[in-house]
C-alpha cells in the first residue's frame, strides 16, 4: 500500500510539471495544450512521413559525404623534412613530391606516402639513453649491464674473449623509393645488419684492440653496414657509427683494472729507482771532486815543502862551505850542548879501563 | 513506386560488385597470382598497376615481391671443439617464383616455417663442423694480443682461420638454397647476428680472461721491479766508478807530487851528501836522545878528548 501511494504521488507531480512547462510556452506554438500527450509527437511523425517519400535529401547527404571525402583525399601537404611518393593503382608515379600543397586523384586511385628524408634517425645498441631530461652522460654502466642490453653488446673477440661493445647508428633515408619498395621493414634489417656488421669487425680484433681502437672499429663497421644496406637496395645512408665505451664483462673487470694498476706500479717503481739514482749520483760526483781537490792540495803542499826544505838546505850549505871545519865543529858542539843535558844518566869511561861492567848496573830498571 | 526503387538499388549493387571484382591493384611491393577454379589462370603479375580479371571466377592472390626478413631462433650449438655457443642468425629472402610459392606454401607464415626447417639445420651443420674461431673471425689479420706477443708465431695457429665467418655464411646459403627452389624462394643471404658462449662456457672463458690479465699484471709488476733494479744497479756501479775514479785521480796527483818532492830533495842533497848526512845525523841526535837514554862515553871520544888531556 505504501509503495502504491508514493507512486501515485509521483505521477501527480510529473503531470504538474508538464502543465507548468506547457504553460510557459509562447502563445504562437499553436499545438494544442492538452496536458496528456506531448505536443511535438505529431510533428515528428509527420516529418518522418515526408522524408520517407522524398529521396532527394538522402542523396544530397551522401553526395556531401562523398565530396568531403574525395576533397580531403585529393589535397595533401608535404612538410619541409619529407617528400611524398605517389602511387597510382599501386604503381609509383615519379617524381618525388616536394614540400608544399599538392593535388592528387582521390583515394582508391592515388595514394601518397610521406617519407622523412631530412630526418636523422638513431638506433642504439647495447644500451638505452635515458629520458631526455637526463643527459647522455647518464648512460651508466648499470644501464650497460642490464640483462636486456647485455645480449646486444656482448661479443666474442678474435682472441675468443668476451667484450661489451655498445654503439649507436645514425642514418637517413637517402632514396625514399627504394626505402618503400625494395625491403620490408628496413628498420629491422638495419638493426640486424648493424649487429652482424659490428660482430664481424669485433670478431677480427683482439680484446685489447676492442678496448683501445674504437674509432677504427666504428669506421670499419660503418663501411660494412653501408655496403650491406646498399646491396639490399634499402635506400638508407649511414651517417655515423659511433662506439660508446667498450668494456669487458663486469665479472672480468677487476682483473683488467688490476692490469692498469700494475702498469702504474711499474711506472712508479721505475720512477722511484730513477729518483734514487738522481739523488745519489750527483752527490757522489761532488764527493769525488772534493777528494781530487784535496789530493791537489796535498800535492801543492808536498812540493812547496820540498822546495822550501831544499832551498834552506842549499842556503845553509853555501854558507857552510865558506868555513867548513869551524862550522862543522860548531854545529856538532852546539847540538851536543843541547842534547847531552837532556839525557838521563851519563857515564864516562876511561879508554884504558877495559873492564867496564863492575861499574855499571845496566839492568837496574828491569830489576825493580 | 517502391518496388522499382528496390530493383534499382539491387541492380546498382550488383554493378558495383561486379565492377569492383573485375579490377585489382598490384602494388610496387607486391606480385599477384591469378587462379581460376584453383588453377593458375595466367602468368604472375609482377608489374605494379591496375589489372582486369574475370569477376568472381578469377581469384587474385597477392604475395610480397620485396626483400623479406627471416629471423632464426637462437639455439645452442656445439662447435667442432665442443664449445657450446648461442647462435642467433637472420636471413633475407624473396619470393622469385610466386606460382611455385602459391602451389607449395601459399602463406608467408608457412614459408617461414619451411625456412626454419631448412636454414636452422644448415646453420647447425656448418657451426658444428668448424672450429669456433671460424665463426668468429673473417680474416687472418694479425691480432694485437699483448700477452702472447712475446711467444711469437706459436699462438697464431689458434687464431688463424681456414674459411672464416663470411665464407661460412655463404656456405650455409649454398646448402640451404637448393632445398628452397621448389618453394619459389630465393635465399639472398644468411648472417650471424649474435654468437655468444653459453653461460657455463662463458664462466670458464671469464676465468681464462682473468687468469690472462693476472698474468699480465704480474708481468708488468715484475718488469717494473726488474727495471727498477737495473736502475739501482746502474746507480751502484756509477757510485763505485765515481769514487774509484776520484781515488785514482787523487793517488796520481799525490804520487806525482811525492815524486816531484823526492826529486827536489834529491837534487838539493846531492850537492852535498856529506854535509847532508852530518846535519841530518845531528838532527837525529837531537830528536832521538832524550832523558830515558843513557850515555856511556869513552874518554878517547872526540867529545871528551879535552877531558883528560888538554
Amino acid at each position: 500500500m505504501d509503495t502504491g501511494k508514493s507512486m501515485n504521488w509521483d505521477w501527480e507531480k510529473l503531470q504538474q510539471q508538464q502543465k507548468k512547462r506547457t504553460g510557459q510556452r509562447p502563445e504562437g506554438g499553436g499545438h494544442g495544450g492538452n496536458g496528456g500527450t506531448p505536443p511535438q509527437m505529431d510533428d515528428i511523425v509527420n516529418k518522418f512521413k515526408d522524408f520517407n517519400f522524398s529521396w532527394l535529401p538522402v542523396l544530397l547527404i551522401i553526395l556531401a559525404v562523398v565530396v568531403v571525402f574525395l576533397g580531403s583525399s585529393m589535397f595533401y601537404t608535404i612538410d619541409l623534412d619529407e617528400v611524398g611518393i605517389i602511387q597510382r593503382f599501386g604503381r609509383y608515379i615519379p617524381p618525388e613530391r616536394l614540400p608544399g600543397l599538392h593535388f592528387k586523384w582521390p583515394a582508391g586511385i592515388e595514394k601518397v606516402t610521406k617519407v622523412k628524408v631530412k630526418r636523422v634517425y638513431k638506433e642504439e645498441f647495447g644500451f638505452e639513453t635515458l629520458k631526455a631530461t637526463e643527459s647522455r652522460a647518464f648512460t651508466t654502466d648499470k644501464n650497460l649491464f642490464d640483462s636486456k642490453n647485455v645480449g646486444e653488446s656482448l661479443m666474442l673477440t678474435g682472441d675468443l674473449n668476451v667484450a661489451l661493445v655498445p654503439w649507436i647508428v645514425q642514418y637517413r633515408i637517402k632514396d625514399p623509393v627504394k626505402y618503400l619498395f625494395e625491403v620490408r621493414d628496413v628498420e629491422q634489417l638495419l638493426r640486424d645488419m648493424s649487429e652482424a656488421a659490428m660482430r664481424l669487425v669485433v670478431g677480427d680484433r683482439s680484446i685489447n684492440e676492442v678496448i683501445s681502437n674504437r674509432l677504427e672499429i666504428a669506421n670499419e663497421a660503418m663501411s660494412i653496414l653501408q655496403k650491406e644496406m646498399d646491396e639490399a637496395q634499402s635506400g638508407i645512408s649511414i651517417d655515423t657509427v659511433e662506439l660508446k665505451k667498450t668494456n669487458v664483462p663486469p665479472e672480468v673487470q677487476p682483473s683488467f683494472n688490476d692490469v692498469n694498476q700494475a702498469l702504474q706500479e711499474k711506472e712508479r717503481s721505475i720512477q722511484e729507482a730513477k729518483k734514487d739514482y738522481n739523488m745519489a749520483v750527483p752527490a757522489a760526483e761532488g764527493d769525488a771532486q772534493r777528494i781530487v781537490k784535496a789530493a791537489e792540495g796535498y800535492a801543492l803542499e808536498r812540493v812547496n815543502n820540498a822546495e822550501g826544505d831544499a832551498k834552506r838546505f842549499i842556503a845553509v850549505y853555501n854558507e857552510y862551505k865558506n868555513a867548513e871545519d869551524v862550522t862543522k865543529r860548531r854545529l856538532y858542539l852546539e847540538t851536543l850542548s843541547r842534547v847531552i843535558p837532556n839525557m838521563g844518566e851519563k857515564y864516562i869511561v876511561d879508554a884504558e879501563q877495559n873492564n867496564l861492567l863492575p861499574l855499571l848496573n845496566l839492568g837496574k830498571e828491569s830489576e825493580k | 513506386m517502391k518496388t522499382s526503387h528496390i530493383i534499382l538499388v539491387v541492380l546498382l549493387a550488383v554493378v558495383l560488385a561486379v565492377g569492383y571484382n573485375s579490377f585489382f591493384v598490384v602494388d610496387e611491393t607486391e606480385q599477384v597470382v591469378v587462379t581460376r577454379f584453383g588453377k593458375i589462370a595466367r602468368d604472375p603479375i609482377k608489374e605494379p598497376g591496375l589489372n582486369i580479371k574475370v569477376p568472381f571466377i578469377d581469384v587474385a592472390t597477392t604475395f610480397p615481391k620485396i626483400l623479406l626478413q627471416w629471423d632464426g631462433s637462437p639455439g645452442q650449438i656445439p662447435t667442432k671443439g665442443k664449445t657450446y655457443i648461442w647462435v642467433d642468425s637472420f636471413a633475407r629472402w624473396r619470393i622469385v617464383d610466386p606460382i611455385a610459392f602459391f602451389q607449395t606454401v601459399r602463406s608467408l607464415s608457412s614459408a617461414i616455417a619451411r625456412l626454419d626447417d631448412i636454414i636452422d639445420p644448415a646453420v647447425r651443420n656448418l657451426v658444428t663442423s668448424h672450429r669456433l674461431i671460424e665463426t668468429v673471425r673473417k680474416s687472418d689479420r694479425r691480432l694485437d694480443t699483448t700477452l702472447r706477443q712475446d711467444e711469437g708465431e706459436e699462438f697464431s695457429d689458434d687464431f688463424t682461420i681456414e674459411i672464416g665467418r663470411e665464407q661460412m655464411t655463404k656456405e650455409i646459403v649454398k646448402q640451404a638454397q637448393p632445398k628452397l627452389v621448389k618453394f619459389g624462394i630465393e635465399l639472398v643471404d644468411v648472417k650471424f647476428k649474435r654468437i655468444n658462449y653459453v653461460q657455463e662456457v662463458r664462466n670458464s672463458v671469464y676465468d681464462r680472461m682473468i687468469a690472462e690479465r693476472n698474468q699480465m699484471a704480474e708481468k708488468y709488476r715484475s718488469e717494473g721491479k726488474g727495471e727498477a733494479n737495473k736502475i739501482i744497479g746502474d746507480k751502484e756501479r756509477e757510485l763505485k766508478r765515481i769514487s774509484s775514479e776520484a781515488y785514482r785521480q787523487a793517488q796520481e796527483i799525490k804520487g806525482d807530487a811525492d815524486a816531484k818532492a823526492l826529486k827536489i830533495y834529491a837534487d838539493a842533497y846531492q850537492r852535498a851528501p856529506e854535509f847532508y848526512s852530518f846535519v841530518k845525523t845531528l838532527e837525529v841526535y837531537e830528536s832521538a836522545l832524550k832523558k830515558d837514554s843513557s850515555l856511556v862515553l869513552s874518554t878517547d871520544s872526540e867529545f871528551l878528548k879535552y877531558l883528560k888531556k888538554y
